[in-house]
C-alpha cells in the first residue's frame, strides 16, 4: 500500500527526512554482506535515526563477521563483538561502566547503546541472556535483525523460522514433504511480556515507521526491544534486488504485522487497506516451493490460518489499547 | 599499620575487592563462592565502594558483562567457582584475547558429575589454557594479598591481562583464620587508579572490539598473546617486592620450603601445602632431609626457576588436586616439563598422587605416606606406579 500523504507527512516531520539524507552513514560501504541483503539497510536505517554517540554490541552472525574483519571496520562507531549469545550481556556491562564513570564524571553525555544480533543470536541462543538484560532495566535498545534462520553457518532452521520453510535442517524431504513443522516463537510479545517499557516489530519496507520506532525507543530511558524483518535472498532463494519489496509483500500480507507495545500498551501501527493473501509473500520464495507441490496441499491454509490468528488477535488487542488510552491512537 | 583479624578467605577476599573500589562487578551466586558477592553487595548497599552492580542471569552473562565493562574503560571484578567457571569458559578466551584486566578470584571447588560443592582444583586447571594469569592462594591471608596484587599485575600496562586469584573452597573459603588486613587507604593507594587503554567509551576516537580474524593474521596474534604472557613474570615479581615493603609479606613465584640442601619434596598447591608444611618439619626431626615447593604463579609458568629449584633433588612428588583423565595430573605434567628443561639434565625421580578430589580430607599422614615413599624411592627403590591416587576409601 502506498502511504497517505498525511501519513508521510507526519512521519517526515517525525524523523526530520530531509536532515537525514544529508547525514553521515555510520555504517559504511565497504562491508562484505551479500549483494541485496536487508540487513545493513537495516541497520543504516536505525543508526540514522540514532541522533546521539552510540556504541554497538554486535552478536556473532552473518553481519558482525562481514562488518568488521581486521585491520578494515564499517563501524564509524564504537563497535564490541565478544560471542554469539551475549550482545545484550555484553552491552549491559558498557552500559554499566558508563553509569559508574557518569557518576565521577568520566564520561561523555547522552550516549545511546544498541545491540545487533539476527534471529539465531537473539531468539535462540541469546535469548537468556537478551531476557536478563530486559529484566536488569539497562538503557538499551536490542534490534533483532530477522532473517528466519542461520544464514551465516548455511540456512539453518531456528526457532524464528517460519512453518514450513525449507532450510538445511528442516530440509523438505519425501519422509516430510512440508519442511519445518513449527510455527514461530513470537518473540516481540515475549521481550514485551517482560514489562520493559517498549518493543515493537518493523521491516525496512516501511522505513519511516521503522525509524520513528527507534528514534521513539531512544527518548525512552530503559530497555527497548525492536524486531526488524531482514530478507536473506540467499536462505529465502529470491532475486537480490526484491528484498524491500519482499519485505513489504511480509508486511501486507500481516506475515510481520507492524506494531508496538508502549508500557503495556499494544499498537498496530500500520493496517493494510487490503490484507494480501499469504501465498503472495510465499510463492517468491525458493524455501516455500515445495508448500506449492501438490503433497503439501492444504499446507498453505494451515500457514494463512496461523498468520490469521496472530493479525486477528493484534487487532483486537490494539483496538482495546485505543479505547483504554484514546490519545496514543492513530 | 594493618589490623589483625579473625576471617574465613571469603570474607578476606571481600574486603580486598572492597578496597580496590571497582567501577563495575558483575556477579552470579555458586557456592562456595557466594559469600564473596554477597559481601560485595552489602558494601554496594551500604555506599563503602563506588561500585555499580551487574546481577547477571548467569556466569557466562556475568564474565560477558564484565567484559563488556572493562572494554568500556574502567575497573571491573567478579568471582566464581567450579560450574560457573565451566559455563563461562567461552568468555574466558574472549576476556583474555581482548586484553581486559578483569579481576576474578576463583574459590576452587569439583566439577560435576556427580555433583559436589566441595574444594579440588579441578575448576582452575581447566582455565589453564584460556590465556589468564592464575595466582593460587594456601591462605585467608595469601588469598587477600594476592587479589590486592593482582588488580596491579593485571592492570600493568606491559601486559594488560585478566587475573584469577584462586583458593581451595570450604577449607580456606569457610574457615575463619587469622590474618592481617592492611589500611584502606594503604591500598587503595598500592593500587591506584584505574588508567584505561582504548576505552569503547571515548566516543570521539572509535574502536573495534572483537574483529574477525581469519588465516591471514590470527596466528600472529595469538604469538602476541605468548608474547605477553612472557611479560607476566617479572610484573608479579616486582608487584611482590613493592608488596613486600608495604606488608613485610614476600611472595615470589612460588614458595620454596626447606628445600635448598632436600633430598626429597612435595610439589603441592593451596592449602594442602599448610599441612603438608608440618609434616616436612616433623620429618626433619628424625632426619629426614624433606622439603616442599608451592607454587603460585601457574600461568604463566616459572618453569625455569621451578627446574632450578628442584633439580638438586633425589625424588619428588607432585601432588595434584585434580585429575586430567587420561594423562597424569596437571601439575604433574608442569614439573615433568620443568624437570626435562633443567640445565644440565640433572633431575629427580618424579611421582604423581592425586588427593582431596572433591573435598576429600587431605591429613598429615596422607603427606607422611607419600614422603615415605620418596625416601625409599630416593634410595634406589621402584617406583611402583608413576600416577597414583591416595587416601581412597577402598
Amino acid at each position: 500500500m502506498e502511504l497517505s500523504t498525511k501519513e508521510l507527512l507526519k512521519w517526515s516531520a517525525a524523523v526530520k527526512l530531509r536532515e537525514k539524507s544529508k547525514r553521515e552513514n555510520r555504517f559504511e560501504h565497504g562491508h562484505r554482506m551479500c549483494a541485496g541483503c536487508g540487513a545493513p539497510t537495516v541497520v543504516k536505517m536505525v543508526l540514522l535515526a540514532t541522533e546521539y554517540p552510540v556504541v554497538v554490541s554486535n552478536a556473532t552472525g552473518c553481519l558482525e563477521v562481514s562488518s568488521c574483519i581486521q585491520d578494515y571496520t564499517a563501524w564509524r562507531v564504537p563497535w564490541i563483538h565478544t560471542a554469539f549469545e551475549n550482545a545484550a550481556a555484553t552491552l549491559a556491562g558498557v552500559e554499566t561502566m558508563y553509569r559508574a564513570l557518569q557518576k565521577s564524571g568520566k564520561a561523555p553525555e547522552n550516549v545511546k547503546f544498541i545491540a545487533f544480533g539476527g534471529d539465531g543470536g537473539t531468539y535462540d541462543i541469546g535469548l537468556q541472556s537478551l531476557s536478563g538484560a530486559m529484566e536488569r532495566g539497562h538503557d538499551m535498545l536490542y534490534v533483532c535483525y530477522d532473517n528466519g534462520a542461520y544464514m551465516n553457518t548455511g540456512i539453518q532452521r531456528s526457532s524464528a523460522t517460519p512453518l514450513g520453510a525449507d532450510t538445511t535442517t528442516s530440509p523438505a524431504g519425501s519422509a516430510n514433504p512440508a519442511g519445518k513443522m513449527q510455527t514461530r516463537k513470537d518473540l516481540t510479545r515475549i521481550m514485551a511480556a517482560h514489562g520493559i517499557p517498549y518493543a515493537a516489530q518493523a521491516s525496512p519496507s516501511h522505513w519511516l515507521d521503522l525509524m520513528t520506532k527507534v528514534k521513539k525507543a531512544h527518548e525512552i530511558k530503559g530497555p527497548k526491544f525492536i524486531n526488524i524483518l531482514a530478507p536473506c535472498n540467499r536462505g529465502w532463494r529470491t532475486a537480490t534486488d526484491n528484498s524491500i519489496e519482499i519485505s513489504r509483500l511480509a508486511v501486507e500480507t500481516c506475515y510481520w504485522p507492524l506494531y508496538e507495545v508502549e508500557n503495556g500498551q499494544l499498537r498496530v501501527t500500520f493496517v493494510p487497506e487490503e490484507k494480501k493473501p499469504a501465498e503472495l509473500f510465499f510463492k517468491p520464495q525458493g524455501r516455500f516451493k515445495h508448500l506449492f507441490a501438490p503433497e503439501n496441499e492444504g499446507f498453505l491454509k494451515r500457514v494463512q490460518a496461523e498468520i490469521d490468528r496472530v493479525w486477528q488477535g493484534l487487532l483486537k488487542e490494539s483496538a482495546a489499547s485505543e479505547n483504554v488510552s484514546p490519545g496514543q491512537a492513530g | 599499620m594493618g589490623k589483625i583479624v579473625a576471617v574465613t578467605g571469603n570474607e578476606a577476599v571481600a574486603n580486598a575487592l572492597r578496597q580496590a573500589d571497582p567501577d563495575v562487578c558483575s556477579l552470579y551466586p555458586i557456592t562456595p563462592q557466594t559469600d564473596i558477592v554477597q559481601r560485595f553487595s552489602s558494601f554496594v548497599a551500604n555506599g563503602l565502594v563506588k561500585t555499580e552492580l551487574i546481577n547477571a542471569e548467569s556466569e557466562h552473562s556475568a564474565m560477558s558483562a564484565a567484559i563488556g565493562a572493562a572494554a568500556a574503560g574502567g575497573r571491573v571484578i567478579t568471582a566464581t567457582s567450579s560450574q560457573g567457571m565451566a559455563l563461562m569458559w567461552e568468555m574466558l578466551h574472549i576476556a583474555s584475547g581482548m586484553n581486559l584486566p578483569i579481576i576474578m578470584p576463583l574459590v576452587n571447588r569439583a566439577l560435576s558429575a556427580p555433583l559436589n560443592i566441595h574444594g579440588d582444583h579441578s575448576d582452575g586447571m581447566g582455565a589453564r589454557d584460556t590465556g589468564w594469569v592464575q595466582l593460587w592462594s594456601e591462605s585467608a591471608q595469601e588469598a587477600y594479598d594476592n587479589t590486592i596484587m593482582a588488580f596491579r599485575v593485571g592492570e600493568h600496562m606491559d601486559i594488560r591481562l585478566p587475573v584469577m586469584v584462586c583458593m581451595d573452597g570450604f577449607i580456606v573459603s569457610h574457615s575463619i583464620a587469622r590474618m592481617e588486613y592492611l589500611e584502606d587507604g594503604e591500598v587503595k593507594k598500592f593500587i591506584g587508579p584505574y588508567v584505561p587503554k582504548n576505552p569503547l567509551l571515548d566516543i570521539e576516537h572509535p574502536k573495534s572490539f572483537g574483529p574477525l580474524i581469519l588465516t591471514d593474521l590470527y596466528h600472529e596474534y595469538k604469538r602476541l598473546q605468548h608474547e605477553i604472557m612472557g611479560r607476566v613474570k617479572n610484573v608479579v615479581l616486582q608487584v611482590s617486592d613493592e608488596f613486600a615493603r608495604l606488608s613485610g609479606r614476600k611472595y615470589g613465584l612460588f614458595e620454596s620450603y626447606r628445600l635448598e640442601d632436600a633430598e626429597i619434596a612435595l610439589v603441592i598447591l593451596n592449602s594442602a601445602a599448610g599441612t603438608s608444611k608440618d609434616v616436612v618439619d616433623e620429618l626433619r626431626g628424625k632426619g629426614i632431609k624433606a622439603g616442599l615447593l608451592k607454587p603460585r604463579l601457574f600461568r604463566p609458568f616459572p618453569y625455569e626457576e621451578v627446574g632450578q629449584a628442584l633439580k638438586h633433588l633425589k625424588a619428588v612428588c607432585v601432588m595434584d588436586r585434580a585429575d586430567s583423565f587420561g594423562g597424569y595430573g596437571p601439575m604433574f605434567m608442569e614439573i615433568s616439563s620443568a624437570m626435562y628443561q633443567a640445565d644440565g639434565g640433572q633431575r629427580p625421580r618424579l611421582i604423581n598422587k592425586i588427593y582431596g578430589l572433591g573435598g576429600r580430607d587431605f591429613m598429615p599422614h596422607d603427606a607422611r605416606g607419600v614422603l615415605l615413599e620418596l625416601v625409599e624411592i630416593a634410595k634406589g627403590a621402584p617406583v611402583r606406579t608413576v600416577k597414583e591416587y591416595i587416601g581412597v576409601r577402598e
